[in-house]
C-alpha cells in the first residue's frame, strides 16, 4: 500500500491507499473516481485520462506511441496526461499527486 | 425510510450502476443478485488475455471482491431471480425466498444461441460468455490441439486467434460468405481473413455445420456438404439471445430485448433496464436498438443509476466496440450498414489503416485496425452527422479531428 492524493472531478482533494502491483486506473477505479475506463486497461479508450502532477511527471515513465495518439486526439491533453491504465502504481509512487480529467 | 434498490444481474452494466448509485451519494440498500459465482466482472478478456492465460482472474474483475461490502452492496452471487412481481414490487428467488423493492433495475444481459445439433451432449464441445467456460476451454487448449471453431464472429476468432498462437491446429467453419459479417466491410473481412490464414488458421465459408460426433468426448464436426473436421475441441459462438424472459412474463413491454426508453425506464415507472439486455432508442441514430458491447452498458447503467436517483439524462452515444486477434486492434464506431458506401483510409498491407462507412453522403461508422488516432478523431465527427467528402476521408494526410 502507498499513498495516493487524488483531485477529483469537482475539484476535491482526497487520499487513498493504493495497491501496489496493480495500475493506477485499477485503483481509482476501486474508490470511485469517475474514471470509466470501458477498455478495462487496454490503452485503447482514453476514458481512464489523470493529470499527473508536475513533480512527478518523470517518475511515472513514459508514454508510449499509442498512448500519445490516443491523448493527442484529446482537447484536454496538457504536459501531465497520462491514461491511467498504462501506470502500474509502484512503492516509489507513494504520495502521487493526481487529478482526474474530465469527460470528453 | 431507506429506500432499497434491487439489481438482478451481477454483470458490467449492473456492477457499473451500483457503483454510480453509490457515487451519486445514494444512501440507501443496494442489492444485487447474480446467478454467477464471481463478482461482477469484464467479459472481453474472456476470449482475449483470460484465455490466452496473459491475465488473472483477479484482474477481469470489475472492482475488487471487498469493495461490495466497504461499499454496503448487498451483493449475493449464485442467486438466480425465478420471477418478477410488480404489483407488489417483489421477486421470488430460484431458492425460494423473496426480496422486495422500491425500484428494480433489471441488467440481465444475454446468453449464448445455442445450435442443438446431434450431438451436443458430447464432451469438449463449448460456448462461451462467462469465465466458467474460458477455464473449461483453456483446460483442453493445448499446442496441437484440433480446435474447431463453429461461427466467423468477433468471439469465434478471438478464440482462433489465441489458440494459433498456442500451436493449435485451428480450423473455422462460417455459414456466411466472409467472417465478420455482421459487423465490418468485405474489405476488412477480407483483411482479417488473410491474417488469420497467414497464422495457420483454415476458414471456412459458406459451411453449415449439422451434427458432432464422437465417443464420450467429441472426435469430429460434420457439415452440410458432407466434410467431417477433427475436433479435441469446439468452440461456438454464433450469437447472443437477451435474457428478457422473466421481465417479460411479468408483463412489460419485449420486442428484440427489454423495451425502455431513452432515460432506461421501462413501461413499468419503478423498474429499469440496461445493457445488452436493453431495446432502446438513440436519437444520434434515429432508432432503437439492442447492443452488445462494454460502451453501451456502461453508459446505460449510468442514465439508469441516475434516473433511479430521479435525474434524468437522455441517453444518446455513438456506439463503439472492439476486438483483439494477434497483434490487431481492431475498433468500431458508428452501426454500418450494408449498403453503405465503404471509404478507405490508409494502406492495408501496413497493417495500420481505416474504413469509413458514408450513408447519403454522411460519415456515420469506421472501423479501424492499429489506428487508435482514427478511432479517436472519429467519434465526434459521427456524432456530428456531417456530410464528408469521400476524397477527404481517404486522404490520411488529413486528421479526422481537422475534417
Ligand atoms: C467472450 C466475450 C467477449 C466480448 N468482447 C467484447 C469486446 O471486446 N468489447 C465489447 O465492448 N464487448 C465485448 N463483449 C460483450 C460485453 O461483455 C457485453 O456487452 C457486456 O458484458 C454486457 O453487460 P451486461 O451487464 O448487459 O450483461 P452481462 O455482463 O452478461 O451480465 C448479466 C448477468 O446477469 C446474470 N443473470 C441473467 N439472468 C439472471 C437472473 N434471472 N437472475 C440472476 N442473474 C441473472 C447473468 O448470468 C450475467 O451474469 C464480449 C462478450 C463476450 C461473452
Ligand atoms: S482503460 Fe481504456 S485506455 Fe485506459
Amino acid at each position: 500500500m502507498a499513498k495516493i492524493i487524488i483531485t477529483n472531478r469537482d475539484g476535491e482533494k482526497s487520499e487513498i491507499k493504493g495497491e501496489i502491483g496493480i495500475s493506477l486506473m485499477e485503483n481509482l477505479r476501486d474508490n470511485d473516481y469517475e474514471l470509466e475506463a470501458i477498455c478495462g486497461g487496454q490503452c485503447s479508450c482514453a476514458t481512464c485520462h489523470v493529470y499527473i502532477s508536475d513533480n512527478w511527471i518523470a517518475r511515472t515513465g513514459e508514454r508510449s506511441d499509442e498512448e500519445n495518439e490516443l491523448l493527442e486526439e484529446l482537447e484536454c491533453m496538457k504536459e501531465g496526461s497520462r491514461l491511467s491504465c498504462q501506470v502500474p502504481f509502484t512503492a516509489e509512487l507513494d504520495g502521487l499527486e493526481i487529478t482526474v480529467a474530465e469527460d470528453e | 425510510m431507506d429506500q432499497t434498490f434491487v439489481i438482478v444481474g451481477a454483470g458490467h452494466a449492473g456492477g457499473q450502476a451500483a457503483s454510480t448509485l453509490r457515487m451519486k451519494g445514494f444512501e440507501g440498500k443496494i442489492i444485487m443478485l447474480g446467478d454467477e459465482a464471481y463478482v461482477p466482472y469484464e467479459r472481453p478478456p474472456l476470449s482475449k488475455g483470460l484465455l490466452s492465460g496473459d491475465i488473472d482472474i483477479e484482474r477481469v474483475y470489475l472492482r475488487k471482491p471487498d469493495w461490495y461490502a466497504k461499499k454496503n452492496v448487498d451483493l449475493r452471487v449464485n442467486t438466480l431471480v425465478d420471477t418478477i412481481d410488480k404489483d407488489n414490487k417483489s421477486l421470488a428467488l430460484a431458492d425460494g425466498s423473496t426480496v422486495t423493492y422500491d425500484k428494480l433495475l433489471i441488467a440481465t444481459g444475454t446468453r449464448v444461441r445455442k445450435l442443438n445439433l446431434p450431438g451436443e451432449e458430447l464432451e469438449g464441445i463449448f460456448y462461451l460468455r462467462a469465465i466458467a467456460d474460458t477455464l473449461a476451454i483453456q483446460k483442453r487448449l493445448k499446442p496441437d490441439a484440433k480446435v474447431v471453431i463453429v461461427g466467423g464472429g468477433y468471439i469465434g476468432l478471438e478464440v482462433a486467434a489465441v489458440s494459433a498462437k498456442m500451436g493449435c491446429d485451428v480450423t473455422v467453419l462460417e455459414g456466411l460468405d466472409r467472417v465478420m459479417n455482421r459487423v465490418v466491410a468485405a474489405e476488412v473481412s477480407a483483411f482479417y481473413h488473410d491474417v488469420h490464414t497467414s497464422a495457420g488458421v483454415k476458414i471456412m465459408t459458406g459451411v453449415g455445420v449439422t451434427a458432432y460426433e464422437g465417443d464420450g468426448d467429441v472426435t469430429h464436426v460434420v457439415t452440410a456438404d458432407g466434410a467431417r473436421y477433427e475436433a479435441d475441441l469446439v468452440v461456438v459462438g454464433v450469437g447472443v439471445i437477451p435474457n428478457c424472459e422473466i421481465a417479460e412474463a411479468a408483463g412489460l413491454t419485449v420486442d428484440n430485448g427489454l423495451v425502455v426508453d431513452k432515460f432506461a425506464q421501462t413501461s413499468d415507472p419503478d423498474i429499469y433496464a440496461a445493457g445488452d439486455v436493453t431495446n432502446h432508442p438513440n436519437a444520434l441514430l434515429g432508432r432503437r436498438l439492442r447492443l452488445e458491447s462494454v460502451q453501451n452498458a456502461v453508459d446505460q447503467a449510468k442514465t439508469a443509476a441516475n434516473a433511479m436517483l430521479g435525474t434524468l439524462g437522455e441517453y444518446a452515444e455513438i456506439p463503439w466496440f472492439w476486438s483483439d486477434q494477434y497483434d490487431l486492434k481492431l475498433q468500431i464506431v458508428g452501426l454500418s450498414e450494408p449498403d453503405d458506401d465503404v471509404v478507405i483510409r490508409g494502406d492495408p498491407a501496413s497493417r495500420k489503416f481505416s474504413v469509413c462507412y458514408v450513408r447519403d453522403g454522411q460519415f456515420v461508422a469506421i472501423n479501424t485496425i492499429n489506428n487508435v488516432k482514427d478511432f479517436m478523431g472519429s467519434k465526434k465527427l459521427i456524432a456530428a452527422g456531417r456530410k464528408i467528402d469521400p476524397a477527404l476521408l481517404a486522404d490520411v494526410d488529413t486528421p479526422l479531428k481537422e475534417m
